[in-house]
């Protein structure tokens, strides 16, 4: 029998891995367990290969309560420990604003409007997640 | 003889007040076709305003029918709500208050009234009594009906005014590829930070921006609640993956801004929307240089 057989079930999400890079999209309704499941693979795929970036998109989700929030902000966390670079692709305005609305404004975490933008922010050298206080005076 | 039916209880006269509206139909709104109302609202011809009167006495008379003389929401009255509400908005327009036109509505009863009292002469006083305030009450309705529709039309036009002034007072514009702002101009409050915040956020999806620039220019004063939104825009534009700019703070603003207390550490601000635009492209990879070497010393 497939050793991975309970894994396959509805909700899973499956984590792609791209040179470097783990990527991860989310689509409609994610249930928590679903979720947690997530963090738990994600963790350890990233332990055991080394990447140095993941990407989640979460563009085809349209709601995104406190728990998926505070899941996507403790992956970045988690990644962060393992030394990798967590963005967060796509999110849609309504989803933002809810967000925002919640008090949730992620502040640790990396955004990109897209998955590209995303992939390309990750090549760039490391920097500290942007703080918005930071000045860089024009030369 | 259907008149001496009448004694007793007022709502009995209900079927003789839809006989009289039925009969002395055309005369009624003959003659309701010279009071100010319909005169001035149907101006095309004189046929018109009595095709119009003729519609409210149906609608009167279906009303009485049911017997349901004092009820606004009665379903006779339905068929001549729109009209009754375009008579309103038309005298609206003209520039008459409410009162006014409410006065210009209770004029529709004393041609009526003569009318049933002409009708009802060979009739007992008792029974002419009950149907005179019968009627009566029926146009008070009618009045009733006519005030309530116009009143949820302004209604309707000053929310109308209201979203169309939200839209216009916030244009998102395209400084440069993926660099979008927004003039912010009036007092900010809530619902108006939510309309600036979506079609923010929404320009950021359209124009694939990375920077979003909020010029606060035309603020006139930034109180905590005023921060709090700004705040809460750059947090959302922050969580798409776009990077947000406060412009635009003029010294009074600044210090207001540090009297309050209020913490902005968080937002990236720049004191024009030069600088903010010049910090954008610089972050892009983009630098404006001059076009002739030492040009600012030229004069």
């Amino acid at each position: 029998m497939n050793e991975s057989s309970p894994r396959h079930v509805a909700g899973h999400v499956p984590v792609l891995r791209l040179g470097d890079v783990l990527l991860v999209t989310l689509q409609g309704d994610l249930y928590d367990s679903a979720a947690q499941q997530l963090q738990q693979d994600l963790a350890e795929t990233i332990a055991h290969s080394r990447v140095t970036g993941v990407v989640i998109d979460i563009s085809g989700v349209e709601v995104v309560d406190s728990f998926l929030g505070r899941v996507l902000a403790e992956i970045a966390a988690q990644a962060e420990l393992l030394a990798a670079r967590t963005v967060v692709a796509g999110m849609r305005p309504a989803v933002a604003i809810t967000l925002v609305e919640l008090g949730l404004s992620l502040p640790g975490l990396r955004t990109a409007l897209t998955t590209e933008a995303a992939l390309e922010l990750l090549d760039r050298p490391i920097v500290t997640p942007r703080s918005g206080g930071r000045r860089q005076e024009r030369p | 003889m259907p008149e001496h039916e009448a004694d007793g209880s007022p709502h009995t006269a209900t079927p003789q007040v839809a006989d009289f509206l039925r009969r002395r139909r055309e005369q009624i709104a003959q003659r309701w076709a010279d009071e100010p109302l319909f005169r001035t609202v149907f101006t095309v011809s004189r046929d018109e305003a009595v095709e119009a009167g003729k519609a409210v006495v149906d609608a009167l008379a279906e009303v009485a029918d049911a017997g349901r003389v004092e009820d606004p929401d009665a379903a006779g009255f339905s068929g001549v709500r729109e009209q009754l509400a375009r008579m309103g908005t038309a005298r609206s327009r003209a520039g008459l208050s409410v009162t006014q036109v409410s006065s210009e509505l209770s004029a529709l009863w004393p041609p009526v009234d003569n009318l049933l009292l002409a009708d009802l002469d060979q009739a007992p006083p008792e029974q002419v009594r009950t149907c005179a305030i019968t009627l009566s009450r029926l146009l008070g309705t009618l009045r009733l009906v006519a005030m309530q529709t116009a009143l949820s039309e302004g209604q309707a036009l000053i929310d109308r005014q209201r979203m169309q002034l939200l839209e216009v007072a916030t244009p998102v514009i395209k400084l440069w590829d993926g660099i979008v702002a927004v003039p912010l101009i009036g007092t900010l409050d809530s619902a108006r930070s939510q309309v600036v915040m979506e079609t923010l956020l929404n320009s950021v999806v359209e124009q694939h921006a990375r920077f979003a620039i909020l010029d606060i220019t035309g603020v006139p004063t930034v109180d905590s609640l005023v921060a709090q939104h700004l705040m809460k825009t750059v947090a959302a534009a922050r969580l798409m993956g776009a990077e947000c700019v406060v412009s635009g703070i003029r010294p009074a603003i600044a210090q207001t801004i540090v009297h309050l207390g209020l913490d902005l550490g968080s937002v990236l601000t720049r004191a024009s929307l030069a600088d903010a635009l010049a910090y954008c492209l610089h972050q892009l990879g983009t630098d404006i240089v001059d076009a002739t070497p030492g040009g600012a010393n030229l004069r």
